[in-house]
C-alpha cells in the first residue's frame, strides 16, 4: 500500500526522479494557470460579464471577504498570497474525482513546502506592516520572558499547519483504498463524498490559519485605526476598481 | 523471537494504543467546542458568521492533535525506520 504519491515513480534516470507528487503537482499548476489565462484574456465591465468571469469574480470576491472578515485591513494586498494557497490546496482535493489522480496535498513535501511559504511571508508582512523593530518587538509581547515562547510557537504552527493538512488528505486516500478491498462498490463512493467535503474544509482552515498568522504579525494598533476609519463591508469600488 | 518479530509486535501494539488514547482528549475538546458554538448560536443567530469561523479555526487546532497521532500511527506502521533498519541488516546478511 502506497503511504502517499510520492511513491508513484513515472519515470527514474539515476538521481533525477519523476514522482507522483511532482508530476499531479505540474498538472495541477497547468489547469490552475492555463485555465485563468483563457478566462482572464477577455474581461469585459459589462452590466452582464460572461459566465466564466462571474465564477472568477465569484471566488475572487469571497476570498477577499473571508480575509477581511479574519481583521486583515486591506484585503487586496494579500489575496494574491493566500488567494493562490486556497485554490492550490481547493483544486487538489477536488480533482480527486478523476479516477488515477493521487493529491499532491497527501506529500508532506508538498504541505511543508506550502506551510514554509506561510513561515517566510508571516516575517515578511509583519516588518512591512509595522518596521522591522517594531516586528521583532511583538516577540516580546507581554513580558521578555515569553521570548523563547515566541519563537517556538512560530516553528510549531508551522509544523502544525504541514502535518495537519497532510494528514487530513493522507488519510483520507488511504480509507477509500483500505475500503476498496473491503467492501468494493458503493461504500468508497461515500467517503470520497466526504473527502472533498474534508478537502474544501482544509483549504478554508489552511488559508484563514495563514491570514490569522499574517493579521497577528502586522500591528494591532494599526488594525484598530484602520478598523475605525474604513467600513468593513465591501462596496462595489473595491470589487470592480 | 528475534529483532523484526519485537519490533513488529511493538509498533502494532503502540500504533494502537496512540490512536486509541490519542482521539479521546480532541474528542471531547472537540465536543464541547461545537456544543458551545450552538448554544450560542441558537442564543445570537447574528453573530453566526463569526461564530462559524472561530469555530472551523478551533475545531482545526484541536484536531491537529488527533492528527499528530495519527500520522505517527501510520509511520509506526507502514514507515517504521527500525523495522526498515533490521530488515535491510537481515537481507544483506
Amino acid at each position: 500500500m502506497r503511504l502517499s504519491a510520492d511513491e508513484l515513480i513515472f519515470w527514474q534516470h539515476g538521481f533525477l526522479k519523476l514522482n507522483g507528487t511532482i508530476v499531479f503537482t505540474w498538472a495541477l499548476m497547468f489547469v490552475l494557470v492555463g485555465g485563468s489565462m483563457l478566462l482572464t484574456r477577455k474581461l469585459s465591465s459589462k452590466p452582464q460579464p460572461s459566465r466564466w468571469q462571474s465564477l472568477l469574480e465569484i471566488i475572487v470576491t469571497a476570498i477577499e471577504q473571508q480575509i477581511g472578515d479574519v481583521g486583515l485591513p486591506q484585503p487586496k494586498k494579500y489575496l494574491p498570497f493566500l488567494g493562490t494557497l486556497f485554490l492550490f490546496v481547493a483544486t487538489a482535493s477536488l480533482f480527486t474525482v478523476i479516477p488515477g489522480y493521487e493529491p499532491p496535498t497527501g506529500s508532506l513535501s508538498t504541505t511543508a513546502a506550502l506551510a514554509l511559504c506561510v513561515f517566510v511571508a508571516v516575517p515578511l508582512f509583519g516588518i512591512e506592516g509595522q518596521g522591522f523593530s517594531g516586528y521583532l518587538k511583538s516577540y516580546l509581547e507581554p513580558t521578555v520572558i515569553m521570548l523563547p515562547f515566541n519563537v517556538i510557537s512560530e516553528i510549531s504552527r508551522t509544523l502544525a499547519l504541514a502535518v495537519r493538512l497532510f494528514g487530513n488528505m493522507m488519510s483520507g486516500a488511504m480509507i477509500i483504498s483500505i475500503l476498496l478491498t473491503i467492501t468494493p462498490f458503493i461504500f468508497p463512493v461515500v467517503m470520497t463524498a466526504l473527502g472533498l467535503l474534508t478537502g474544501m474544509v482544509q483549504a478554508y482552515i489552511f488559508t484563514v490559519l495563514a491570514a490569522v498568522y499574517i493579521a497577528a504579525a502586522t500591528s494591532s494598533r494599526e488594525r484598530k485605526e484602520r478598523a475605525s476609519t474604513q467600513p468593513s463591508s465591501i462596496t462595489p469600488e473595491r470589487i470592480y476598481g | 523471537m528475534d529483532n523484526t518479530t519485537v519490533i513488529a509486535v511493538a509498533s502494532i501494539v503502540t500504533a494502537g494504543f496512540t490512536i486509541s488514547i490519542g482521539c479521546i482528549a480532541p474528542a471531547l475538546g472537540e465536543g464541547k467546542a461545537v456544543a458551545t458554538a450552538l448554544s450560542s448560536m441558537a442564543q445570537q443567530p447574528d453573530a453566526a458568521p463569526t461564530i462559524t469561523r472561530t469555530l472551523f479555526v478551533g475545531l482545526a487546532m484541536i484536531e491537529s492533535l488527533a492528527i499528530y497521532c495519527f500520522v505517527v500511527s501510520m509511520i509506526l506502521i507502514f514507515a517504521n525506520p527500525f523495522w526498515n533498519h533490521f530488515l535491510t541488516q537481515a537481507t544483506t546478511k
